[in-house]
């Protein structure tokens, strides 16, 4: 692969990455949403699929398929089967930030996002590590949707979508983190959302909805 | 000040002038066949427009030179924007005046002027639909300016000429994250801006939804004529816009008479495949809830924002 295509690639996925996160907090659908969030999951395996190509890296090739199953496959239809479980409200109805003005927060964030990054880019100037803020702004968005959604769908999206900017800090910082490690923060990852589609469940099974602000009490039935 | 701009200066405003109603004809009959009605034909806006200049000119009681004067300062602004923006040659009849800042700003004078004409008029519905359309405004014209600046800072210059030179000499740049972030809040904002569906409908007079058609009630006969024909031409140099700045294939680049024939189709043959693209879509949509619509415009300046920021991290 030569370099222009190289970069070509490396900056198209960055590109996808960034509309995606940024279709996630557009929309309030949460099929919609669940979808996107599918298509940044690829997104993110052509970013790894491409840095393996051009490092030629077998290690890298296998965690780049590893994230496609995980990222496009496993956790979207986790999450569908989340939405799918009861007749919940498919919408997020009312965000604590309304969507214009998260939308100008992401503009913000952006921002942030690539002043901080300087620094690190700085460091080892290459198309790689200038996609930085790309990954950060992700990571950004994510913790802002996780923090400004009521709904406990949304919220792990939300958690998902930071876990996917920094996976992809980590990929574009060091061409690849090893395969074990990897492995590890997947099955993390994985873990974390089998136990919160459990307790989501549990929750709408006890209160009949998952905003988690109607969530105060305590009760013991 | 080169032959090739001369040419481009003389033609690009004839023709924007006398093909922008047939682009507005050639729209409202795609939506007509699709949606199974059998249009009133092509010529349709042409012979519209006879037909109000040859009424008499009246004007409201109780209004002032604002109002006479805004359909001419309206068809003037475009028409400026038409001789200076490179539609048809690579270099611009008036190279400073074909600045992304100076266009934008010609585009908006236009648009200021329409709303004061209803601001003038004193009656509930002018003054309602120019209220709506600077909310509208005041989200669109950021949106505009930010979306071409992603654009010029690969170029290092905000002149549009240079901008669509850059792209003729290398069109790999077309496919990057920062043009198609760009596209895609440039679409959003042109829909807006001209008044399409899903912002505002263009064929209703019903008062929760109109923007723009409640700006003009007042107008009648000529004043009218021109205003219609300054909205069809707005339509016509936004497309055309969006065409040479993403797609500036078949562009003429010299003063020769092929290379400008090429240039001219090449020009015509865009505008009127995205003019189709844009009716067929609208068939396929509703209108966005007024207080949606600041939600959109929001979504596309952060596009048009997160354009310019991809062209300084990827750089």
């Amino acid at each position: 692969m030569s370099d222009t295509v190289f970069v070509q690639l490396l900056d198209l996925a960055c590109g996808a990455l960034l509309l995606t996160a940024v279709l996630i907090l557009w929309r309030r659908e949460l099929t919609v949403i669940i979808r996107v969030f599918a298509i940044q999951g690829l997104a993110l395996a052509v970013l790894v699929a491409v840095l393996a190509a051009h490092e030629r890296s077998a290690e890298l090739g296998a965690v780049a398929a590893g994230i496609a199953v995980l990222r496009a496959g496993a956790l979207p239809y986790l999450l569908r089967r989340a939405l799918a479980g009861h007749g919940e409200v498919r919408r997020e109805t009312r965000p604590l930030v309304n969507v214009a003005s998260s939308l100008l927060a992401a503009a913000i964030l952006t921002m942030l996002a690539y002043a901080v990054s300087q620094p690190l880019i700085a460091l080892a100037p290459s198309p790689a590590t200038q996609a930085i803020p790309v990954g950060l702004t992700v990571a950004l968005i994510g913790f802002f949707v996780l923090v400004t959604r009521r709904r406990a769908l949304s919220q792990l999206v939300g958690f998902l979508l930071m876990d996917n900017g920094i996976t992809t800090v980590g990929f574009l910082t060091t061409a690849g983190t090893g395969l074990a490690v990897e492995l590890g923060v997947s099955l993390d990852v994985l873990l974390v959302v089998l136990v919160l589609q459990i307790l989501t469940t549990r929750m709408r099974e006890t209160f009949g909805d998952a905003d988690l602000d109607e969530l105060r009490e305590l009760r013991d039935s | 000040m080169s032959a090739v701009g001369i040419v481009g200066g003389i033609v690009q405003p004839i023709v924007v002038l006398g093909g922008s109603p047939l682009l507005v004809g050639v729209m409202r009959q795609i939506r007509a066949r699709l949606e199974g009605r059998a249009g009133a034909g092509i010529l349709q806006p042409w012979r519209d427009l006879r037909k109000l200049l040859r009424k008499e000119p009246i004007t409201p009681r109780g209004t002032s030179e604002v109002f006479r004067v805004a359909p001419l300062v309206l068809v003037a602004t475009t028409l400026v924007v038409a001789v200076v923006t490179p539609f048809l040659t690579t270099s611009s009849a008036l190279g400073p005046v074909a600045d992304l800042f100076a266009v934008v700003a010609l585009l908006a004078l236009g648009t200021v002027a329409l709303a004061l004409a209803g601001l003038d008029t004193g009656t509930a519905f002018g003054g309602m639909g120019s209220s709506r359309e600077m909310t509208i405004i005041a989200l669109v014209e950021p949106t505009l300016l930010v979306a071409i600046f992603a654009l010029s800072v690969r170029v290092g210059s905000t002149n549009l000429a240079s901008i669509i030179t850059s792209t003729v000499d290398d069109p790999a740049r077309v496919i990057s994250p920062v043009s198609l972030l760009a596209a895609v809040a440039l679409v959003v904002v042109i829909v807006a801006e001209t008044g399409r569906l899903p912002v505002d409908n263009p064929s209703t007079h019903l008062e929760l939804t109109m923007v723009h058609e409640a700006m003009i009630l007042e107008y009648a006969g000529p004043d009218l004529a021109l205003v219609e024909l300054a909205s069809a031409m707005r339509l016509s140099v936004f497309l055309g816009l969006l065409a040479n700045l993403f797609l500036p294939w078949g562009i003429a680049t010299s003063a020769a008479p092929l290379a400008i024939g090429v240039g001219l189709l090449a020009w015509i043959v865009k505008v009127t495949l995205l003019g189709s693209l844009l009716a067929a879509g609208e068939v396929f949509l509703a209108k966005l809830r007024l207080f949606r619509v600041p939600e959109l415009l929001a979504g596309s300046f952060l596009l048009a924002l997160l354009a310019v920021a991809a062209s300084f991290f990827l750089a």
